[in-house]
């Protein structure tokens, strides 16, 4: 399985980075951590004329903290999130669901613009930034833009970049200290994608009733995406028994799970319901 | 030489590890030859058709590319592979070509072989190759298979390859008299040996001394070599085949594959060394697979839980082609189904089924890991439906010692008789139970718990091994005192050059470090069965005693004439040859030349190494998730060389056949596509998965067929896995009714079971 | 195309295709064999590799992306002597059998201990989960991991 032939850059500004998209089209591809891509080429299942790498471009490395939240370069990898010692307060939800990305290896290369890109309806990076009203940074020939990750994704492995952008970073909004929350997933083995995952918040109001309550759901969909009718089961009451099964069951009727050969749609909705009433718990608890 | 016996038995670290743990080990991938072109096979996306066209032109049309070669180029009869076990005429309707021609049979099959500069390049010409095949409807399934509507062999007329029938007794009167039958049906996955480096070889033609020299023997080099002498009509003596280090074999490796052929065929041809490594999307569609198997059987017993008799039928499906394993699986369902219980009426069958999926061939307990989780599910369910306890039944089935030797079912049509050669079997269930903790442990049985219910459950199985008919050593004292051993076995990674030693130097009374062992390539010895069937140790190991004794008979001829005594008077020591008057004479004297002596082993009754295995599992009812807790093994092996190293065996087995009882499946969908095509789909267990195993192996019965004493025991502890997962998990689940018939035992069957929907 | 890079030490310059990855450079043009290619698409760990510190699966890296890096294989982590205390605790925990994992499970233990010489059996278990091998079972490579923590942490830690 060796890679098909093609032509590498490694341009050393963003500039320079959108010049050569712009000259190669979508013969081009950009090449971060390589950790989706590189498996693609061995497979022949991609076969592009040039990689833009965007190491060497600066800026997109950084990961921001302050009063409106956080921000992720593109370029940050997944072992710099488990390094960072303010993220953990600054955004706890990230961190735990990061840290279920891949294994040790894949971790210490794949980055955050990866996975945005690739939009595996599994992966924990996009359903993060679905959950959580994340803002996806793209950068064009025209400019800036600003993309809410609602909007981002389209499908499986499926996004609104148009050709010619790139993701420069990931913003999340500034997380209230008393915010209640919780990740599952549930996987074959550690580091495999999951079967399905739920990433969940909600805030409290003064009378202990569940407030903005945002509850998302990983690999239940073709992408990954928020449970109104979950939230609304939450939302306006006490996090308890009762209020935790009518929203883990509205879930497992909310999500649109792909089948395959790894579990039938039916086992996949149970899985959600699991997955969200045992979130929630964790989450009162 | 004194006979010792102070390395057979010790834990010696291995001489094979510093090579390996510094990055200076040789595997095949390793192996570079001046000049040499990369080969890569073009195979079929297609599971069933009938070729129209490979179109050659624009692959040859690239710079660097050198050969596309096709069926055509193969002459007017293009070789098969040869059946190396039970060369039944049956099966030969059945067997591959080298290259496919006229029809193809399943998705991975050779089509064609690309040769070039570089590997990039030969699979840049891969995408160029263009083939036209006119689809047929492909035979996924036993339903399918049997109904005939479409066979994959239109000269043979019938999906239905063989049957095997194993027979004892007089099961018709058994079950028509019995109080208890109980029948069920049950299914056990594709699944794969899977060893960590893919095949891969390396070919050097010597067109002006018409020699062959190949790197990447392994296994049966020298059963391969005589079938790569007959397809490339060469003589045996062209050919030299090179055993370089091998990376794990698990019965699937070194058994004759197309590119066994194809490889040293295109380095004669463009007169030009060509190295091809396997890739790991190829291996999973091409290298055997194992283990579908189908069975509806029934048990009769006793009301007390005697069991009276087993009786039913088996359908293996065993993918397109009949390879070198023949019929070794489906034969062992049947033959072994009664493991190591006292079974006195039994009519067993199985069919061998050709469906379009990749040839299925022997994998590490072939039809034994099966026909195990049958017959372990049918005791627990027998023991439930009697209230019986299930240890009890199992305590008052086991064969005897003083039944030993006992024979099993007789198997037809070939090979038929075998007899277990002893064993304690009940002593090691006791143990097991103890190790285990069985008696505190049984109170968590379908207990709730944290949120998941606990269950156990026990096994026991017995291990065939050591087999026939024969295995050659020669051994060499060289003239600075060192001892070179060569053995027909082979390497797969079990640590052999280490264990040879040992017993080598045991017959010997020589020092370890003075022994060097050198294993597999066809230049050592005359002959060599190689590594299968648990053998090496048996068979590679005996014949080592037996050289040792020869050479010391020389020595002490040799000594006689320096001391002037008679032989019988000479005693030897690891430095000296000593005369009754206690005149002695340096060893080093009597080697000015190396001195040699060559043996060979004779045996044709196979080894039963026997066990008992218990498993602790928890089962998350919501997820259908089953964890395991704990496992725990004990197999009496005879004669143990090296524990630490029998003791690596067992638990790699036990993880091995967690794999199988938990996680790995072969999936295909209806066209005969296989959608676990990455290991990333296929799932082998991580380090993370089964963390607590506990394995322990005990010399309690030597075999009485070979002068070590030693029985197999390479491939034991992973036969009742299955069974015994099973058999937990329906304990665990006992509130829910569940009992599982099927593996693999993934969460979202057992929530099925349980009554999601 | 031209690059530079240090493998265990030593500066190396050449051309490389950009389709090579940085496993198949190693093994093919500088011939340092111990980097093992078990799927070549990112999941058995057999080649992973030490890039600026970090473990890395040297099949999912080009070549090309290695220019200016710090490179340790499993070579760089041997000497002719003996072997380090990692490999040693290996050999006595017969932490392997047919030996092909083997290079990815020490270039991968020795960076985690590099990191975290006091990793836990669980967190040992989690990076290791990354290599497959088929043979041992694992729990003998965990056991002579554990043990090899020892000669990580303190002043007697390997650079």
């Amino acid at each position: 399985m060796k890679f098909p032939a093609f032509e590498y850059a490694r341009p050393t500004s963003l500039d320079a980075a959108l010049g050569l998209l712009k000259v190669h089209g979508a013969d081009a591809v950009l090449l971060a951590g390589g950790q989706s891509l590189m498996p693609l080429l061995a497979f022949r299942l991609a076969a592009p004329g040039l990689l833009v790498d965007l190491k060497d471009v600066p800026g997109l490395g950084a990961i921001g903290i302050d009063a409106e939240g956080v921000r992720l370069g593109a370029f940050v990898r997944w072992c710099e999130i488990d390094r960072n010692a303010r993220l953990a307060a600054a955004h706890p939800l990230l961190v735990e669901a990061i840290g279920h990305v891949a294994h040790y290896q894949i971790r210490n290369r794949g980055t955050v613009g990866g996975s945005l890109a690739y939009a595996d309806p599994a992966a924990e990076m996009p359903g993060i930034a679905v959950t959580c009203d994340g803002e996806i940074i793209v950068m064009g020939g025209a400019g800036e833009r600003r993309v809410a990750a609602a909007d981002f994704f389209l499908g499986a492995l499926t996004t609104c970049l148009e050709p010619g952008e790139i993701i420069t970073g990931l913003r999340l909004p500034a997380w209230p200290k008393d915010r209640r929350w919780a990740f599952l997933e549930f996987a074959r083995r550690r580091g495999d994608f999951a079967l399905a995952g739920t990433a969940l918040y909600y805030d409290l109001d003064s009378e202990g009733r569940a407030v903005d309550a945002h509850i998302g759901v990983i690999g239940a969909a073709d992408r990954p995406m928020r449970l109104a009718e979950a939230e609304r089961a939450i939302n306006g009451s006490a996090v308890d028994a009762d209020s935790i099964a009518a929203a883990a069951e509205a879930a497992s009727l909310e999500v649109d799970p792909m089948e395959d050969f790894h579990a039938p749609v039916a086992y996949r909705r149970a899985l959600v319901q699991t997955l969200v009433a045992r979130a929630l718990t964790r989450a009162a608890g | 030489m004194k006979p010792g016996n102070l390395l057979i038995g010790a834990p010696m670290e291995r001489v094979e590890d510093p090579r390996f743990l510094r990055g200076a080990a040789r595997f095949v991938a390793d192996v570079n030859l001046e000049g040499q072109a990369h080969a890569v096979i073009a195979r079929s996306s297609i599971a069933h058709g009938h070729i129209r066209a490979i179109e050659t032109g624009d692959a040859l049309a690239i710079p660097g590319v050198r050969a596309v070669i096709t069926a055509h180029d193969l002459g007017p009869e293009v070789p098969v592979i040869p059946l190396r076990l039970q060369p039944l005429a049956a099966l030969e309707p059945f067997r591959q070509p080298m290259l496919a021609h006229g029809k193809v049979r399943f998705v991975g099959e050779p089509l064609a072989v690309i040769v070039a500069d570089s590997p990039q390049i030969a699979e840049d010409a891969l995408e160029r190759i263009g083939v036209e095949i006119e689809p047929l409807p492909a035979i996924v399934d036993r339903a399918r298979a049997e109904a005939g509507e479409t066979v994959l062999f239109e000269d043979h007329g019938s999906n239905v390859a063989i049957r095997w029938t194993a027979m004892r007794g007089d099961a018709e009167r058994a079950f028509a008299n019995a109080d208890y039958v109980r029948r069920e049906t049950f299914r056990i996955q594709r699944h794969a040996a899977l060893f960590m480096e893919p095949r891969g070889l390396v070919a050097q033609w010597d067109a002006t001394a018409r020699k062959l020299t190949l790197w990447g023997a392994a296994k049966v080099v020298f059963a391969n070599r005589r079938i790569l002498a007959a397809s490339m009509g060469l003589t045996e003596q062209q050919i030299e085949m090179i055993e370089v280090d091998v990376g794990g074999g698990f019965g699937s490796r070194g058994e004759f594959y197309p590119e066994d052929f194809l490889i040293p065929f295109a380095a004669r041809l463009l007169n030009r060394p060509v190295k091809w490594i396997e890739d790991r999307r190829e291996h999973l569609m091409t290298a055997n697979h194992a283990r579908e198997t189908e069975c509806e059987v029934e048990i009769a017993a006793t009301t007390d839980g005697r069991i009276l008799g087993l009786r039913g039928r088996s359908w293996t499906d065993n993918g397109a082609y009949i390879r070198t394993n023949g019929s070794v699986a489906p034969r062992n369902v049947a033959q072994f189904m009664s493991g190591p219980y006292d079974i006195e009426n039994i009519a067993l069958s199985t069919i061998q089924l050709t469906t379009n999926k990749t040839p299925a061939g022997t994998y590490r307990g072939p039809g034994r890991f099966e026909g195990d989780f049958v017959r372990e599910r049918l005791i627990d369910l027998m023991a439930k439906d009697l209230g019986v306890d299930r240890v009890e039944i199992r305590r008052r089935n086991l064969v005897r010692e003083t039944q030993m030797p006992y024979p099993l079912a007789t198997i037809t049509p070939y090979e038929s008789a075998t007899e277990l050669d002893g064993g304690d079997y009940r002593e090691l269930l006791d143990r097991c139970l103890e190790d285990f903790g069985w008696a505190e442990k049984v109170k968590l049985d379908g207990q709730l718990v944290d949120g998941r219910y606990h269950g156990i459950a026990i096994g026991c199985f017995i291990e065939g091994g050591g087999a026939g008919p024969s295995e050659n050593a020669r051994m060499a004292l060289e003239t600075d005192g060192s001892i070179s051993v060569y053995v027909g076995s082979a390497s797969v990674g079990q640590g052999i050059e280490t264990i040879m030693a040992q017993i080598a130097g045991d017959a010997l009374g020589a020092p370890f470090d003075r022994i060097r062992v050198r294993h597999g390539s066809t230049g050592h010895v005359a002959d060599g069965g190689g590594s299968y069937h648990s053998r090496s140790t048996v068979m590679g190991g005996s014949a080592i005693v037996l050289a040792a004794e020869k050479l010391k008979d020389k020595l002490r001829h040799v000594a006689a004439g320096a001391l002037g005594c008679e032989a019988g008077e000479v005693s030897l020591d690891s430095d000296a040859a000593r005369g009754p008057s206690d005149k002695s004479v340096a060893l080093s004297e009597l080697s000015k030349t190396p001195m040699t002596a060559e043996a060979t082993f004779h045996c044709t009754k196979m080894t039963y190494a026997y066990g008992s295995l218990a498993a602790h599992v928890a089962v998350d009812a919501k997820t259908g998730q089953v964890e395991v807790i704990d496992v725990v093994s004990i197999k009496d092996v005879g004669r143990i060389i090296n524990p630490a190293t029998l003791h690596g065996q067992a638990v790699g087995a036990i993880v091995q056949g967690l794999g199988g009882a938990l996680l790995e499946h072969l999936v295909y969908d209806d066209e005969g596509q296989l959608l676990t095509g990455t290991l990333a789909d296929y799932m082998m267990p991580g380090a993370d998965c089964f963390p607590n195993i506990r394995a322990t192996v005990v010399e309690l019965k030597p075999s009485p067929h070979n002068p070590l004493g030693a029985k197999g025991g390479g491939e034991g502890e992973i036969i009742p896995v299955g069974g015994v997962i099973a058999n937990a998990v329906a304990a665990a689940l006992a509130d829910f009714g569940v009992e599982p018939l099927e593996l693999p035992l993934s969460p979202p069957r057992i929530w099925a079971l349980i009554g999601g929907s | 195309m031209r690059i530079k890079f240090e493998v265990n030490g030593t500066k190396v310059e050449l051309d490389v295709e950009p389709r090579v990855s940085l496993a198949d450079c190693l093994r093919d043009t500088l011939r340092l064999t111990g980097t093992h290619l078990g799927c070549e698409h990112g999941v058995c760990g057999a080649c992973t590799v030490i890039v600026d510190g970090a473990a890395v699966r040297a099949c999912l890296m080009l070549a090309v992306q290695a220019h200016g890096e710090h490179i340790v294989t499993v070579e760089g982590l041997s000497n002719d002597d003996a072997l380090s205390p990692l490999q040693a605790s290996f050999r006595k925990h017969h932490a392997l059998q047919c030996g092909f994992c083997t290079p990815g499970m020490i270039t991968t233990a020795h960076a985690l201990l590099t990191e975290e010489p006091d990793a836990d059996a669980e967190r040992v278990r989690e990076v290791l989960s990354g290599n497959i091998c088929r043979c041992t079972g694992y729990i003998p490579i965990i056991k002579a991991v554990l043990e090899a923590r020892a000669h990580y942490a303190g002043e007697d830690a390997p650079p």
